[in-house]
């Protein structure tokens, strides 16, 4: 290229023009490429906090008397009974022995383990097997229509 | 002589008792006295008894006030002396077969120990006048007894098998009686052993879970089952309704203990079922018949439902690291692993379709599970397409500064 | 149009602040330029990369817990439920270790091109302060996790204090809130991580930067001859850009390294478990570990851990002094004799990092 020739005024102009549209275009593009995930981020998501101390296992007509429920709290398996009084009881499903999962057996008005016959009674105390320490007992609390539980 | 030895030991008894205190002239004597008896004295301090203000005379008799060991020791003042082996298990019975007398003490406790004694193997033989069978002092020891609920206790459960091993591993003492002394040796490497012995597993059962325990004798061949199922529920009642249950009784095999042996019960792999060597079905059934192939059917279904839960659980993993939330997968892939342990219970059924509809709510759930796991590693595919896209414009800035400083070289004359 | 609303707000704001003067002073800042120039970039870049790791620490408060039963589950959270949350964390994750690196290469670079000779001493004391801060930053935030590694490898770091005679034991207590490390140590170190160290270079890096804008680039001896008919480029807009072109790439290698190698979350931490086998220090630290290990039980009658533990802080007395200490380059000489010390720390650095990283631990 002719050394005047890249000099030319006009040609000066309409690429300056074009850098100019180039470096704002690309410039503002970054600026939304990062404002964009970072406003994202501020946003608070569904489940609004880390520890998961409470979830909803159900909702209030959803359990007939004298049965029960596995729900999940967290990546743990959870067991909600209701009683035939009405009253809600909500423990951790893992078995204390070898950690199988616990059925609630209306029929003993009991908490069964079917691996090894391990029973616990409703304030997750073990009534008789293998099973070396009670069930982990959660707090529930109705909230309009939910059954939510927590960690007591 | 022996009456100055007398004289003083007498003396030395009557110094050795203190004042205002239930007077025990058989402790403060013996203690004085040679070694062994005065380790007695010294193991009574921990026994049970003595926790119960029992002491020497209300096992021995005798008068435990008088200091002269003439009367303290008389037979006219109830001295019963030391009880012979024979003699033992009545001796203890005296009290502990007496409900009334046992009552005033602990409520609660059993009194029909001697009673179960005497149906046991050791009872029976030791009515027969065999000296080398096991009465209460051979588990229980005698100056020193401890509760079975105290760990330090030749009867807590623990330390059971140790305290039977004693003289059932013991071939010299056993030669004669035509059973094996290698149950223990075979217990130790067990599934129950080593979780009894350790790691302290307090379900697990030791040699009186099974055989009883004043009572102990071997089970009887038709109550091998219902004693494993006493652990073992749902294993014993799919045994019993299975085609095993009636061809085990005619041929006179004992339920589980035919696949699962007794003393050297191992953890139970899936290899035990099916037509390979070392599985159990092969011993009776053989190729081409209906047993083999329903082997054959169980263990590929399990197997099946294995290989889909490993894969579902690799993939979960491979999701989580790289960031993604698999909480739900997580649980559904737990749930899957009950699928698992209940397909296996369901063997015992010895129905193939019964196993293979298990396992096909298993891998329902692992289907569902994996699609869980492929969609998070999707997600991970679309986070690089979005920087790819976030490259582009990066690099078109890049090129748009690049020309911009060659620019405004150019103007500043740099 | 455009320049009239711009001399408008300057007016405004000569009236009050007095603007012009900065403005036309800032406008003659040149830079150097000749074969050693490309260094000048790389105090710019540490200071872009802090930045980053301030924006992206302050999105990440937003949803940390500074508790031992939350912390691993906030950052799980941030990673998994917040939107973007694992863009950011790795993002201040591999921001981190560049920016640990490229204050490495600035500091090292400035040592061997004499930069810190009169009159830009307290510039060399400012910026060795500001290394030792960002070295407080890594291990005080890699604590914040808290999973296996990171605890072990708190426990061992400040474990080591234990060696310093009198007052070992004290300065041990008092880095981890007691005798263990435990959620007592989480919240001393988040309280550093996210309020001490940021105060402290604040200031530190205001006084640093305020004295290079006062003194301008300096020259290294090997060219100093030729300064006057160096080429001098404007610093505004030129050097800037190119600044800026080099923060760009920057940014795209976090932000690549973010997606395609993303910082894992590990295992949360179990005090009572035993610990893992290979547990290491960052890599910034591997050095001074692997010197460690090597120590002999006893040098004399002294313990040999607390012997290197003193030799170290002597070498970070000495590297804060370099100025005062080197006599030649303050009078303008050449100084061959710190030139050959720079150069042996450097390969005894970089040796004891490499044997660190690929020695498999016994």
């Amino acid at each position: 290229m002719a050394p005047d020739a890249a000099l030319n005024p006009q040609r000066m102009g309409g690429r300056r023009w074009f850098l100019n549209w180039l470096l704002g275009g690309s410039a503002a593009g970054l600026m939304g490429s990062v404002l964009y995930p970072a406003l994202q981020f501020i946003l608070p998501p569904k489940l609004s906090e880390a520890v998961l101390s409470s979830v909803v296992a159900g909702k209030v007509d959803e359990l007939p008397p004298n049965t029960g429920k596995i729900f999940k709290f967290g990546s743990r398996p959870g067991l909600l009974i209701r009683l035939p009084s009405g009253e809600y009881r909500a423990f951790s499903a893992v078995c204390s022995h070898l950690q199988c999962t616990v059925q609630y057996r209306g029929d003993l008005s009991q908490v069964w383990c079917a691996c090894h016959n391990g029973r616990y009674n409703l304030n997750g105390e073990v009534l008789s097997g293998p099973p070396p320490a009670p069930l982990e007992v959660y707090s529930v609390t109705i909230r309009e229509d939910e059954i939510v539980v927590s960690k007591a | 002589m022996n009456r100055l030895i007398m004289s003083v030991l007498i003396l030395l008894c009557s110094a050795g008792s203190t004042l205002g205190e239930k007077k025990d002239t058989c402790v403060d004597c013996h203690q004085t006295l040679n070694k062994s008896h005065a380790a007695t004295v010294k193991g009574m301090e921990q026994d049970v008894h003595a926790r119960y203000g029992l002491s020497c005379a209300d096992c021995h008799g005798g008068d435990p006030t008088d200091e002269d060991m003439m009367v303290s020791m008389d037979p006219r003042r109830g001295y019963l002396g030391v009880p012979t082996g024979e003699q033992i298990p009545e001796f203890c019975g005296r009290c502990h077969a007496d409900a009334a007398y046992i009552r005033r003490f602990k409520p609660r406790q059993r009194v029909d120990q001697l009673e179960l004694y005497w149906t046991s193997v050791h009872g029976q033989r030791h009515r027969k006048g065999d000296r080398k069978v096991a009465q209460c002092v051979s588990c229980h020891g005698v100056h020193g007894i401890l509760p079975g609920s105290d760990p330090r206790s030749p009867v807590y459960p623990a330390n059971i098998p140790r305290t039977c091993a004693r003289c059932h591993s013991d071939a010299g003492l056993m030669a004669g009686y035509g059973i094996p002394t290698n149950q223990f040796d075979k217990y130790q490497g067990s599934v129950h052993g080593r979780a009894l012995l350790e790691r302290g597993v307090r379900g697990a059962p030791a040699c009186h879970d099974c055989h009883g325990n004043h009572g102990a004798a071997p089970p009887g061949v038709r109550s091998v089952s219902n004693i494993c199922g006493q652990c073992h529920p749902a294993n014993r009642e799919l045994l019993g309704q299975s085609p095993h249950e009636k061809p085990f009784e005619e041929m006179g095999l004992a339920g589980c203990k035919t696949c699962h042996r007794h003393h050297d019960i191992q953890h139970p792999t899936d290899s035990l079922l099916g037509t390979e060597k070392g599985s159990v079905c092969i011993s009776c059934h053989k190729s081409g018949s209906g047993g083999y192939r329903a082997a054959v059917d169980m263990r590929g279904a399990i197997e099946g439902l294995k290989a889909k839960r490993d894969a579902a659980e690799r993939l979960i993993v491979r999701a989580e690291q790289a960031g993604m939330e698999m909480s739900q997968a997580k649980f559904d892939l737990n749930e899957v692993g009950n699928f698992l342990t209940r397909a296996r219970t369901s063997v015992h059924a010895f129905s193939p379709p019964k196993t293979e509809e298990v396992v096909k709510q298993g891998e329902a759930l692992a289907d569902t599970t994996i699609q869980k796991g492929e969609h998070a590693l999707a997600e991970l595919q679309a986070r690089r397409r979005g920087f790819a896209g976030f490259l582009v414009i990066l690099l078109a800035a890049g090129v748009g500064l690049f020309l911009k400083i060659k620019d405004v070289d150019r103007r500043e004359g740099v | 149009m455009e320049a009239k609303t711009r001399s408008k707000v300057l007016n405004w704001l000569d009236e009050r602040l007095q603007v012009r003067v900065a403005l036309s002073f800032l406008a003659r800042k040149a830079v150097p330029m000749h074969r050693h120039s490309i260094w000048y970039y790389f105090g710019g870049m540490a200071l872009f990369l802090f930045s980053v790791q301030v924006v992206t620490g302050i999105l990440l408060l937003l949803y940390y817990a500074p508790t031992a039963e939350a912390a691993f589950e906030s950052v799980q959270f941030i990673v998994t439920e917040v939107r973007f949350g694992w863009l950011i964390r790795s993002i201040h994750s591999w921001a981190a270790n560049l920016m640990v690196a490229m204050v490495f290469v600035h500091m090292l670079s400035v040592l061997l091109l004499k930069a810190y000779r009169k009159p830009r001493e307290m510039t060399w004391v400012t910026g060795v302060l500001l290394f030792f801060l960002t070295l407080g930053f890594g291990f005080s935030g890699s604590l914040l996790p808290w999973n296996t590694l990171a605890f072990f490898a708190t426990k061992v770091g400040t474990g080591l204090v234990n060696t310093v005679p009198v007052v070992g034991h004290h300065l041990l207590v008092i880095q981890r809130g007691g005798e263990d490390v435990t959620g007592a140590t989480l919240k001393r170190f988040f309280g550093l991580h996210v309020a001490v160290l940021p105060i402290l270079t604040l200031a530190v890096l205001l006084l640093h930067l305020l004295l290079i804008q006062f003194q301008g680039m300096s020259v290294p001896p090997s060219v100093q001859d030729q300064e006057d008919r160096m080429k001098k480029m404007p610093f505004f807009p030129n050097f800037l850009l190119r600044d800026a072109l080099g923060w760009l790439g920057a940014f795209g290698l976090v932000v690549g390294l973010a997606v395609f190698f993303p910082r894992e979350l590990g295992v949360k931490a179990d005090p009572f478990a035993p610990a893992p086998a290979g547990i290491r220090p960052e890599w910034y630290f591997l050095f001074m570990f692997q010197t460690l290990k090597l120590a002999p039980s006893h040098i004399l009658f002294l313990e040999g851990e607390m012997v290197v533990f003193l030799l170290f802080g002597l070498c970070g007395l000495g590297l804060i002094l370099v100025p005062f200490l080197d006599a030649r380059s303050r009078r303008g000489e050449r100084s061959p004799l710190f030139t050959a010390l720079s150069i042996l720390m450097i390969l005894y650095i970089v040796t004891m990092t490499l044997v660190g990283h690929l020695v498999k631990p016994a």
